[in-house]
Parts: structure tokens; sequence; C-alpha cells
């Protein structure tokens, strides 16, 4: 058996759930109105383009980036411009977000819907990254980083390996699991693309080991192409996270306070990776991505192919509706992901799952006092001690403090909170004191 | 053995006298000249040491009223011990008295289980803070009360407590010394620090900034912009879809018509409550 790479420091072993791997993409069908975030990434809120009544068609651009730290918003479906408005979000605050009721599917003329394979590249590393920057790709593991900024290299920095993370550590997710089996040769000419745009020859596909069709596919596929090598991860939580991926990968500790791209490594989600693929080659901007649903309190738990812009109650009828004793759906995975209070919320480009559970799936507990046992400075991927933390902030104590208990190197991975026995909802604590860092 | 007694005598004796004259040229020097006034000011002064008038602590209040002069006094105010205090500190240092309006803290929200019914469960810490930060909670109003009393633990003087029936804070107006702890601590910016006049007050309990419709949504007494109150007193201003009644705007005349005029109930008339 080949080595298994993985990270040293904490982390832990969760119940896995994938029960929907072995279940194919499904295109969901469309909505009949959509609902579109301008702001679906870290950065400022693109600028719109389009007017109230305006006729768009699946994949016009409907905003634009306003800055570097910005992304550009396709219109994902087909039809007219309804309104352009404050809509509540799945948090239940306000976003400004373009309604637009679909009419047919008219795709823009120049996107490229043939299944073919495009296996030739013959664009320069500027030519891809404005490609990257006009399909308005932003990671798409959850961070909403805009793209473009992360393959451009600054300036006196030297990339060396690019990291294609295929890890999905969260239980229940699906979505990249598929992805990978299903278009496993676009990810791999993805990886080249993005290789291209660097400057560098060669990547690594990190998979989790219990992917074991993904593995086999990629490393079949992998033999076919130079420079392409598909290195397995042993299981373990949060493996998928950015700095874990880089230790167990390449060996080199990430340290506090520096990007990857300071020790010449850059981490991209197969997810991203996919969307390169089909924004560079095929001339399709991002409009659409593969969401799980899936959770003890769903009926039909699958993948499918959403369009941005899809209400959620609309992927949660697709699958069988809302189950009465549902008492929770989560956006994202069930470690990080957050519970939302609405569901006419939109898929954004960043949904990676919907999740519904019911009341026995998840910890509910009133938490009681902490007995200093340490288990959560143990797990910490991190090597934070989350109890003081949250000492810390419950005490008021300046921001100093915080400071000095090294709070912004949190990866708000939940395992601390997850393994409490006092039932201590540390991660919490430790984003308000995250906040607290950022406002002074 | 008489010249040892002599030689301890003189050498214990010289040391005796050199320390006493170092002694007395540090004390000079190094003397604080504790100012009589700042001492008398500290002792009228409550001592919460609450910091509501901005200053660190009563010791500090005190040595600033000492130091300042007529003009400079006008602005101070320590609104703990009121004008009371203030009208003895400003006897001790001679200068004119002058009333300033009691103030009182007031919630700007009126969100509760008749007008805003719970929609979602919220499981997660029970501090305001971590809960704004989730959701715009449980009654879906992204201004309104999230009900888990951050404000009631800040309050240092017991102003504050849940009603467990309305799920709100009630200010207790006997107690509410105005500090200003709940406005600080309130991460939707709920209460209010308002001059009280002899006619009571007048003011709009809402923050909801949505649009009429949304904002009525989630509450039923929420301000929906509809601009009636502005057709009353030109003072009052409609700005995000939320109307606002400055303080200054007559509670006599207008208070009482106010209240009947908003269609939601948004504005509230309380006639005075603290003597």
């Amino acid at each position: 058996m080949a080595k298994k790479y993985t990270f040293p420091m904490g982390g832990i072993h969760l119940d896995k759930h994938k029960t929907t791997a072995a279940c194919p993409i499904i295109q969901a069908p469309l909505p009949a109105i959509a609902v579109i975030p301008i702001k679906q990434h870290i950065g400022a809120p693109a600028k719109i383009l389009v007017s109230k009544g305006d006729k768009v068609k699946t994949g016009t651009l409907i905003a634009d980036a306003d800055g570097i730290v910005s992304a550009d918003v396709h219109s994902s479906v087909s039809g007219e411009v309804l309104k352009i408005e404050d809509v509540e979000g799945a948090s239940g605050y306000v976003e400004k977000m373009v309604t637009i009721k679909v009419e047919g599917d008219v795709w823009e003329p120049e996107i490229d819907r043939t299944p073919e394979i495009v296996r030739e590249i013959n664009l320069t590393p500027e030519e891809i990254i404005a490609k990257i920057r006009e399909g308005g790709i932003v990671g798409m593991g959850g961070a909403g980083y805009p793209t473009p900024i992360k393959t451009t290299i600054p300036e006196r920095k030297k990339v060396n390996l690019l990291i294609i993370n295929g890890i999905e550590c969260e239980p229940f997710l699906t979505a990249d699991d598929r992805l990978m089996i299903e278009k496993a040769e676009q990810i791999i000419m993805g990886a080249r693309v993005l290789n291209r745009a660097l400057g560098i020859q060669n990547a690594v596909i990190a998979i989790d080991e219990n992917k074991p069709e993904a593995i086999e596919r990629l490393t079949a596929l992998s033999k076919l192409y130079v420079g392409v090598n598909i290195k397995v991860c042993k299981t373990k939580y949060p493996q998928g996270g950015e700095r874990q991926l880089i230790r167990a990968i390449t060996g080199k500790e990430l340290p506090s306070g520096k990007l990857p791209v300071d020790i010449g490594c850059i981490v991209q989600n197969v997810g991203t990776t996919f969307a390169v693929y089909e924004t560079v080659l095929k001339n399709k901007p991002l409009f659409e991505r593969v969401v799980t649903v899936s959770g003890n309190g769903c009926l039909h738990s699958g993948n499918y192919l959403v369009r941005i812009g899809t209400p959620i109650s609309d992927i949660i009828g697709q699958s069988g509706g809302l189950a009465t004793d549902v008492e929770k759906i989560i956006l994202g995975g069930p470690m990080m992901g957050s519970a939302i209070v609405n569901t006419n919320a939109p898929i954004t480009k960043l949904t990676s799952a919907v999740l519904l559970l019911k009341g026995d799936e998840f910890a509910k507990h009133e938490p009681s006092a902490c007995i200093r046992c340490g288990k959560c400075a143990l797990v910490c991927p991190a090597g934070l001690r989350p109890f003081a933390i949250k000492q810390a902030v419950c005490c008021n104590d300046p921001s100093e403090t915080l400071r000095r208990l090294h709070v912004g190197d949190c990866i708000e991975c939940g395992c601390c909170a997850y393994t409490c026995p006092a039932g201590i909802p540390l991660l919490d604590y430790c984003k308000i004191a995250k906040q607290e860092i950022r406002k002074k | 053995m008489d010249d040892l007694i002599i030689t301890n005598m003189l050498v214990l004796g010289g040391t005796a006298f050199a320390a006493a004259v170092i002694l007395y040229f540090v004390s000079k020097k190094f003397a604080i000249h504790a100012d009589e006034k700042e001492t008398q000011i500290a002792e009228i002064l409550p001592q919460a040491n609450c910091g509501a008038c901005g200053k660190a602590g009563c010791a500090d209040f005190a040595a600033i009223c000492a130091r300042a002069d007529e003009k400079a006094f006008a602005n101070l105010y320590c609104p703990v011990g009121g004008a009371a205090v203030m009208q003895k500190i400003a006897r001790l240092k001679g200068f004119s008295t002058k009333d300033k309006p009691s103030t009182i803290a007031v919630l700007r929200c009126q969100g509760n289980c008749q007008n805003a019914p719970i929609k979602v469960a919220y499981d997660a810490v029970s501090t305001c803070r971590i809960a704004h930060r989730i959701s715009s909670g449980q009654n879906g109003c992204p201004n309104g009360c999230l009900h888990l009393g951050d404000c009631v633990k800040v309050c240092k003087f017991g102003a504050l407590r849940m009603d467990k029936k309305s799920g709100l804070p009630v200010i207790n107006a006997a107690k509410c010394v105005s500090c200003g702890a709940c406005v600080k601590v309130c991460p939707r910016g709920l209460f209010e620090i308002r001059p009280q006049s002899p006619d009571g007050m007048v003011y709009v309990a809402c923050r909801n900034k949505q649009k009429g419709a949304v904002a009525r949504k989630n509450c039923a007494a929420a301000c929906i912009g509809c601009a009636k109150c502005t057709k009353l007193n030109d003072q009052i201003k409609i700005e995000d879809n939320l109307s606002y009644i400055p303080a200054t705007v007559d509670v006599g005349e207008f208070g009482a018509k106010l209240q009947k005029i908003c269609p939601t109930g948004a504005i509230v008339y309380k006639e005075k409550l603290r003597g």
C-alpha cells in the first residue's frame, strides 16, 4: 500500500454519512424565477449592468467585478429581469439580488455546449487569467476568494506546486466526489490550464482514501498526462483545510499569517478546477454547480447540477419535499456550514450542499461549565487553545490578548466544539474573537 | 567599653541625621499636591466608576471638574448622580447652577411574541452578539430585538430585566441612570438615551430599515415609513424607510397626536416616568 498523506496535529474522525456517493449527478430542472445575488464572493459586490425589463440569456454578464477583489456574476437562466433590489438571503439579512423570470433556456452563442473534451491549450498565461476573471470564478470550496487573484503570482514570489483539493472531508458532501468520477478528464485538463497560468509543470490531485472510485478513475487517467499526480490522503477531518492539505502533501508547515503562495503552493478545489476548465476551454462562465442534497430528513437524496439563483425550496422540492420533522436546514457541510432561516434564498456559487436534518442528527444540549480537560486544544488542527479563547471572549478581554492566543489562525473547522464534552459552542466564541481582532 | 558606646551613638546618630536630611528633601521634591477641591468633588460623586461620563472613572472626572472653568464645566455631566450631584459640585466651585433635563434609556423595538411571532428556533449560545452574527433572528426582523438579554447582563444598576411574556427587556425608570452601557452592548443598536421633558417622551420604537411591506411581514408594530408623522411636525424625518423623532419635538403638543396617527403603533408616547 502506498503512503497515505495526512497532517500531524489535531483533527478528528467523523461518521461519513456519504450516502449519496453512488448517486450520479442529475440536472435539476430550471426554476420559475431565479434570484441571483451580486455578491457571492469575498470582496466588493459586483456592479450591476442590467436594469429592470432587460432580456438576458443563460451566461449573460449581469454584474461586473468592482475592483480587484471582486468577481463577475452571470445570469444562470434566460428570461426577463423582474427587479433589482434587496432580498432576504439565507441568514435572513437582506442582500442585493437580481430577480429573473425564466423564459425558455437560450444560451449565449459563444458557449461551447458540445460534450467533447478539449485537450488543447493554446492560450498564454495572461489570456487564461483574463478568461478566469471573465468567467466569474471564485473558490468553490466555501471561502469564495476570487480565483484570478489566486492565480496571479505576486512579484518576487515563486510557485512550484499546484494542489487540487479533492478531499471533501466534511460528512454528507459528495458533490466533489461525483465530479471527480464523472468529469475526471475535465478536472485534469482544468489542472493543466491552471498549471499553464501559473507557469509550472506539475500538479497534485489530493483525494481522500474514502473515495475509491474517484481515485481509480483519476489514477488511470493521470498516467496519460505528464505532470499530474494523484496522492491519496488519510480520512481525517479537516484534511481538506488549505493549511492541513499543504502540510500533508509537501510536509511544509505554513507559518502563521502567511499565504500558501509564500511557500510556493497554490491550492484549488476540484469544483473550482472544473469551472476553470469550462470557462477557459468551453467559454462557459460559472452559472451552475453541483449541490449535494442529503441528511436523514431528505426523502430522495442525491447530487444535483443546479443553476445558481435557484431557490433552495425548489431543490428541497426536487428531492421529495420537506418532511414535517425536519428541524434544521444547513447550507454546506454539517461542520462548517450554517443553518438557514429562509428557504426562499438562492443557491450561490459557494453552496456545496443542502442538508435536511431531523432532531436526532444534531447535538442539542445546554452547555455546562468547562472541565478543563483540554480536548479542544488536542484536536485543534491549528494548535490553538479554544478554551482560553472562550475565556478571553467571555471576559471581554482586549483584542491584544486574543491576538496573543493567535485567534487569527483559526480555520473555523469546528473540531473543538464537536469534541467538547461539556457541549460548549467553542467555535462560535472563536468566530467572535476573530471578528474582535479584525475590528482594530 | 565607653568608647564603643560613644562610637555607636555617633555612627547611628549620624546615619539617622543624614537619612532625615535626605528624606526631607526627597519628600519636598516628590510631594503630591492633593487638590482639596478634587477630594471634595470626589466625595460628592457616586463612586460607581462606571465611565458613563466618558472619563476613566470618578477620580478622573473629579480632577477634570476641579480644573474646568465655567464654560468647560457646563459640558461635564455625571449621568449617574444626575443634576443633583452636578449642582453640588457647581456650588462648591462657585458657578451658577442650571438644570439639565433628566435622561433615560429607551428600547426602540416592540417585537414581542404578539407583534413578531417566532418563526425559527435558535439553539446556539444565548448571547445576542453571536445570534446577531448568525441570522436575522427568531422572528425574522434583521433590526429587531434578539431576546437574549446581553443588555440585562451588562446593566450595573439593575435597571433592566427580561420580560418573560414579551421577550423584550424592560427598563426600570427609577433605577436607570442613563449610563449608556446597554446602548454600547446591543448589537442592533436598539437602545437610545433620550431626554425626558416635563410632558414625557415620544419616540419611534422601531429600527427596521426594510420597505414597509417587508418590515410589516415580520412585525406588526414595525415602522413602515408611511411618513404620516412627518406631516405633523417637520422636524421628523424619514430615512431608509424609517422615521426618527428628534428629542426637540414638543412632547406636550405632539406626543398624543403622533401616537394616534401612527398606523402600526410604532410610535410610543410615554407620560413622565421619573420625577
